[in-house]
């Protein structure tokens, strides 16, 4: 017999309630990037717009990152951890297999009520999770939701590899979404393309680096001008998409938070998409280098405290990166 | 043709790099003499695609030294 199974219910809609960011106290400059790679100063900000990036302490882990983050965003919401129904934490460089960072995070910021997991989708990470994360507020799955984009990045980039050391770095973001009576979170544009997975990938696995035993560990890897053409070309269109999506003309956006990828590919974007110029665009890779996951709440909470972007305003968001992988939404700004 | 195709590729150099129209030229290196990194190329090949309707892949744009390199391969495959 088929017994009626009584379904959940969610609130109307999500919303970001706050945003916190946590930036490592070491500053690495151009200069003391130079010392390992064949560089200069003035071409690092003339190929990626990098000054200087951060890189986390070695006994600094990613979950350490993310609980500062994580729990500063809940005490901006004024939200009570034990109220948080999921713990997401985008990230790729987590150093275990199992068991997840989230798992570690929502122990330690005191979500004794949450579940958790992490998200691996690279550059595009954060604006997974707040999809998912507005998924299940309005399932009625979660009340609250924390996600989390964190990196150490420092960690698996080779320090010799003169087209990619200097553009990684290590930080971490944070979002608390909850119920809102309003739409704050737009539509999501997404997908993914395997076709082009070689473009940013690790040089090899961990199971061959072991095999091999152990002479050069896997680190990233990416072709550039391949990446650069897949941001511009196809990726731009899914902001757009996520624009239509949402009914929101490029006119009336307070802010454009791309992904931190590289000064030049936000440049070509804003091109691209030709983005009115009264529109602030985040450009936080300046002194915060490419922290993939990381880099679109770090960007927003930067934009925010210093007074550049409203609260309360209206942004479109674009994570892209390895998998391929890419996701757009339009926002309210917390 | 070649002519047109020169004039609407210096359109393109000077949109996308800054570099003035009347210095793009047919013996002119993209590197050496128009300052054109390896991104800002791209940015010129996925004009040129779009303007000319031809594909330029990535295996094929280090072959384009030249500003006639560009317009050449541009006229043989539109």
């Amino acid at each position: 017999m088929t017994v009626a199974i009584r379904p959940s219910m969610g609130a109307a809609h999500g919303r970001i309630l706050a945003v916190a960011g946590y930036r490592p106290a070491r500053i690495v400059t151009n200069a003391e990037m130079c010392e390992r790679i064949d560089s200069s100063d003035e071409w690092i900000r003339e190929r990626s717009g990098i000054i200087e990036r951060r890189y986390a302490a070695p006994d600094e882990s990613v979950a350490d990152m993310a609980v500062i983050a994580a729990a500063d965003a809940l005490q901006r919401a004024g939200i009570d951890p034990t109220r948080v129904g999921m713990v997401l934490m985008a990230t790729v460089t987590h150093p275990y297999q199992t068991p997840s960072a989230a798992a570690d995070v929502a122990h330690r910021i005191g979500a004794t009520s949450a579940a958790a997991m992490d998200i691996s989708a690279a550059c595009a990470g954060f604006c997974y999770g707040i999809e998912l994360g507005n998924s299940l507020i309005r399932t009625g799955s979660a009340e609250y939701v924390v996600v989390v984009g964190v990196e150490k990045l420092s960690d698996w980039v080779d320090p010799h590899d003169r087209s990619t050391a200097f553009l990684f770095a290590d930080g971490a973001g944070a979002v608390v979404l909850g119920p809102s009576d309003e739409p704050a979170i737009g539509p999501v544009a997404w997908g993914s393309d395997g076709g082009q997975l070689d473009a940013i990938t690790m040089t090899q696995s961990l199971i061959e680096y072991k095999n091999d035993g152990g002479e050069i560990f896997p680190a990233l890897q990416m072709q550039g001008q391949q990446v650069f053409r897949w941001a511009v070309g196809e990726v731009a269109k899914v902001a757009l998409q996520a624009l239509e999506a949402a009914g929101v003309d490029a006119d009336d956006l307070d802010a454009f938070i791309p992904h931190q990828a590289n000064m030049r590919i936000t440049d070509a974007m804003v091109r691209a998409l030709k983005l009115p110029d009264h529109v602030p665009v985040a450009r936080d890779i300046a002194y915060t280098g490419n922290t993939s996951a990381a880099s679109i709440p770090l960007a927003m909470q930067s934009m925010l405290d210093t007074g550049e972007i409203p609260h309360g305003g209206t942004a479109l968001l674009i994570g892209f990166g390895a998998g391929l992988v890419y996701a757009a939404q339009v926002v309210t700004l917390p | 043709m070649s002519q047109e195709i020169l004039d609407g590729l210096a359109v393109i150099v000077n949109e996308v790099a800054g570099v003035p129209v009347e210095d793009v030229q047919s013996d002119k290196s993209f590197v050496d003499d128009l300052d054109i990194d390896s991104l800002s190329m791209v940015e010129v090949v996925m004009a040129a695609e779009d303007k000319w309707g031809v594909k330029i892949p990535d295996s094929e744009v280090k072959n384009l030294k030249t500003v006639g390199d560009a317009v050449a391969y541009i006229a043989a495959n539109q």
